[in-house]
């Protein structure tokens, strides 16, 4: 499974919303309607399964799908 | 039975008012975590769990020092693994080193600082995701009404109760989207092994200032715990609710 397919499957469990709908251009808060303890938590999923640390500051700069993905990839 | 399966861990409850909470909770049909701090509470602790068994209702005890992190989320993880979840937390694990302002040692002020708050944000911390992803939870914060008013020779005391109200205000706002309730209860002065100490004469000073004209019991803190648990309290967050006989009104 690539970086992306792990990230969708997460967001669907976090998020309820549709596997079709975790496009990489989809917005957290505009897309799939996650609020701030939402996005809280698909971080903390996101730490535990590539086992990294994303501070807060980084994390307020994921706004989609494809931003998770590339800060993921360049943090392993 | 209004807790009937509902999971309750209380801090600090081999003894004292976190055990009275602890068997009122169980009355109910909550399944306990009877938490206590070292292994000397051990045996204590294994009685609390032993008279709640005799309730017919299901608890465990667990050591874990609040102070450590590490102790704290292994506790949770144990809780996890014996019951699956946990609905109801009640940070009750509270010490006390009392001494006027000049003569506290920066250790008594650390002590305490350090079991009565940072102790509570520890545990709420590990537990609060576990609720937050079931859309449930209670969290009650046991603080004092010296926290509210202040108390001549209780300043780290007294800090550690207000700092608890804050805190409770603050979760209650970050938690309250998900179904997370956190309330705090402020007890005035209630009947335990502590002030079956005093003096004649400071009991009479004491009574003056009450309305009631009596010293609380603990089961009056237990049964203010078991409504903030309950279904019915489901739309009452970061509120203090004082438990006092009038003393500060």
């Amino acid at each position: 499974m690539d970086t992306l397919e792990k990230i969708q499957e997460i967001v669907v469990t976090e998020l309820g919303v549709d596997a079709d709908e975790v496009t990489p251009e989809a917005s957290f808060i505009d897309d799939l309607g996650a609020d701030s303890l939402d996005i809280v938590e698909v971080v903390m999923a996101f730490e535990e399964e590539f086992d990294i640390e994303i501070p807060d500051e980084d994390a307020e700069d994921i706004g989609t799908v494809q931003d998770a993905v590339d800060y993921i990839e360049n943090a392993l | 039975m209004s807790l009937k399966g509902k999971v309750a861990l209380v801090t600090g409850s081999s003894r004292g008012i976190g055990k009275v909470i602890a068997l009122k909770l169980a009355e109910e049909g909550a399944k306990l975590v009877i938490n206590y701090p070292v292994a000397d509470e051990a045996e204590s602790a294994q009685q609390v769990v032993e008279e709640i068994e005799d309730l017919g209702a299901e608890a465990i005890a667990l050591q874990a020092d609040v102070t450590a992190m590490e102790e704290v989320k292994g506790m949770v993880k144990e809780v996890k693994q014996e019951f699956d979840t946990i609905d109801i937390l009640v940070n009750n694990a509270g010490i006390t080193r009392d001494t006027l302002l000049l003569r506290m040692k920066e250790e008594d002020w650390d002590a305490v600082l350090d079991v009565n708050l940072k102790g509570a944000f520890n545990v709420t911390k590990a537990i609060s995701r576990i609720m937050m992803k079931q859309r449930s939870g209670r969290i009650i914060n046991i603080s004092s009404v010296v926290g509210l008013m202040g108390n001549a020779g209780q300043s780290n005391y007294a800090a550690s109760k207000a700092g608890l109200i804050g805190f409770t205000k603050s979760v209650a706002k970050e938690l309250a989207p998900r179904g997370v309730t956190a309330n705090a209860i402020a007890p005035g002065f209630i009947e335990t092994a502590m002030t079956d100490q005093l003096s004649d004469k400071v009991v009479e000073q004491m009574l003056s200032v009450i309305p009631a004209n009596s010293f609380g019991q603990p089961e009056d803190v237990a049964d203010t715990a078991l409504f903030l648990a309950s279904e019915g309290a489901k739309y009452i967050t970061g509120e203090v609710i004082r438990v006092d006989g009038g003393m500060t009104m």
